[in-house]
């Protein structure tokens, strides 16, 4: 198992370490200036030597990111639980949910800096937007994924309808559940960052990529590009890893395991 | 439509709580105001009329916003540059050339992954990771890096556009090539079909509902890539730069109204795609 985990994961890593070897060659060879792209050697010096203001960034943005991302997730799932009860609601709800799902949420940041201030407190708010109407539509599906068998099999045994909820379709509803939080940790961090475009206390990584961008500090941008990368992927890796645990019993993944 | 009064009546409810919200969010600024002017003799009644008609209200009123864009796009010239029109061009624009670009390369990439199966398991994993990336971040980046090459303009917002459409592109068509069944798919074997035919003939006409599933995606998120394109070249124009001015000078008013024009290019862009995807999917078949 172990050693076949290693072979899958040796033709992307050696894509990618491919890539930067060429990315290095290239810019060498070519004489390209350090402003227009620099060298991922030049990326990795500038990334020791400021560990501390990439550290200030990150806590900074990460504080606006995992609270939105909280709030945004438990009442999109909480308000799709109680919208279930209602088939009316639920028709009107849908659609918009799905519509609203389209337009650019991320608009909204200017408003919530003006609302909510120059702190954390606006990127969560954004954050929030963002994530509560994947959820919403997501869970809303899920809940219906049961199927009618097993449903009629609930009412057989006389299940009360929190009962067949909690037994039958939240765990049904969770392969759902979990698309949406693995669609949201990218959002989050997108509302952070791009609030943080609008107005910050002098701290962040959407206010470092902005004001080393002003003043052609590229490598900094890239470092600080490298660290959301990499919290981006750590993120999403981390949810992915629960769910593997959660819903191990899903199909996806037990063909994988035979 | 069975769901039409449904979706009528949240829509209501929606705007009466955006109301509400607004007279008890303004409330406080319009009593600041009547202070100023030394004016105590003001009705409840008075005070929520007021408060839903300011002129830098902190939550506009649902009708100042409309009042707005009805101003700001049938009233003014769109040559003006305070005309919506002349901003929303400008985003269509870059959202079409982008969209194209994007649907282009992730239409390619796609093919590539479905021909050569190495190539899903190198590139994937990193097609993947290029999205987990904040792509928004690197928007200020792309466009200085485009400068240096003397290429500004509507094409660095459109560079942004396409790399945030490309993705959901190529995810969905990968899904749609694979869509036969392994019957049909031995079908062809038995015809001694060319993998050429097979994809021509079965990989791609089966691809259709995802096809016009991912261009819908796709073309959302080409919005949203212009719009913040925008923001950080906004010498240029275009809704997203209308955002950042009303932002700088507290127009809160004129936020919204760009807000809801990019809203509207979004879901029209949308639903243009929808009505073109289900008059082919019922010409080929796949609805009745």
């Amino acid at each position: 198992m172990n050693a076949r985990r290693l072979a899958d994961l040796m033709p992307p890593l050696a894509f990618g370490l491919a890539w930067l070897a060429l990315w290095e060659a290239g810019l060498r060879l070519l004489h390209v200036p350090v402003i227009i792209l620099p060298p991922p050697s030049v990326i990795a010096m500038r990334f020791t030597t400021s560990i501390p203001t990439l550290a200030a960034d990150f806590w900074q943005t990460i504080k606006g990111v995992l609270v939105g991302y909280a709030i945004g997730c438990v009442s999109g799932l909480l308000v799709a639980v109680l919208v279930d009860r209602s088939q009316f609601l639920e028709r009107g709800l849908l659609p918009l949910g799905n519509l609203v799902s389209a337009l650019p949420i991320v608009g909204i940041a200017p408003i919530m800096v003006m609302w909510f201030g120059f702190d954390w407190q606006s990127k969560a708010a954004v954050g929030v937007l963002m994530t509560f109407f994947p959820m919403l539509v997501n869970t809303v599906v899920g809940l219906w994924s049961a199927g009618a068998m097993e449903r009629d099999l609930m009412k057989t045994y006389g299940a009360s309808y929190r009962q067949t909820l909690f037994a039958l379709r939240l765990p049904a509803a969770l392969p759902f559940v979990f698309n949406a939080l693995k669609i949201n940790t990218t959002l989050a961090m997108i509302g952070a960052i791009v609030a943080e475009f609008f107005g910050t206390p002098i701290v962040g990584m959407g206010f470092r990529i902005s004001t080393e961008v002003g003043h052609l500090g590229i490598d900094m941008v890239w470092a600080t590009v490298v660290v959301a990368a990499v919290t981006g992927s750590l993120f999403y890796a981390l949810v992915a890893g629960v769910e593997r645990r959660v819903t191990f019993w899903h199909a996806s993944y037990r063909a994988r395991g035979a | 439509m069975k769901s039409a009064v449904p979706i009528a009546t949240v829509i209501l409810a929606i705007l009466a709580a955006w109301y509400v919200a607004a007279a008890l969010m303004n409330a406080p600024l319009q009593r600041d105001l009547y202070a100023n002017a030394g004016r105590t003799d003001y009705s409840t009644q008075d005070l929520i009329v007021d408060s839903l008609n300011m002129e830098r209200p902190k939550l506009p009123g649902p009708h100042q916003v409309v009042g707005e864009l009805w101003r700001l796009v049938f009233a003014t010239a769109p040559t003006s540059k305070r005309s919506l029109v002349y901003h929303g061009l400008i985003t269509l624009e870059e959202t079409l050339i982008g969209f194209l670009i994007g649907a282009g390369l992730g239409i390619g990439l796609a093919v590539l992954i479905v021909a050569v199966r190495w190539l899903e398991r190198s590139l994937m994993p990193w097609i993947v990771a290029s999205q987990m990336v904040p792509i928004i971040a690197l928007a200020p980046m792309i466009v200085v890096i485009l400068y240096q090459f003397d290429i500004t303009g509507v094409a660095p917002k459109a560079a942004i556009a396409a790399y945030l459409s490309f993705f959901p592109i190529t995810v969905g068509m990968v899904k749609g090539f694979r869509s036969p069944d392994p019957l049909q798919l031995d079908l062809m074997r038995t015809y001694s079909a060319t993998p050429l035919q097979t994809f021509l003939k079965l990989r791609a006409p089966a691809s259709a509902p995802f096809f016009f599933a991912s261009m819908k995606i796709g073309a959302a998120a080409a919005v949203v890539g212009a719009v913040v394109a925008e923001v950080t070249k906004s010498e240029d124009g275009g809704l997203g730069a209308r955002l950042l001015a009303g932002s700088y000078y507290g127009q809160t008013v004129q936020i919204w109204a760009a807000l809801f024009a990019a809203a509207a290019l979004s879901a029209a862009l949308v639903g243009i795609i929808g009505l073109i995807g289900r008059a082919a999917e019922q010409r080929m078949g796949f609805i009745p």
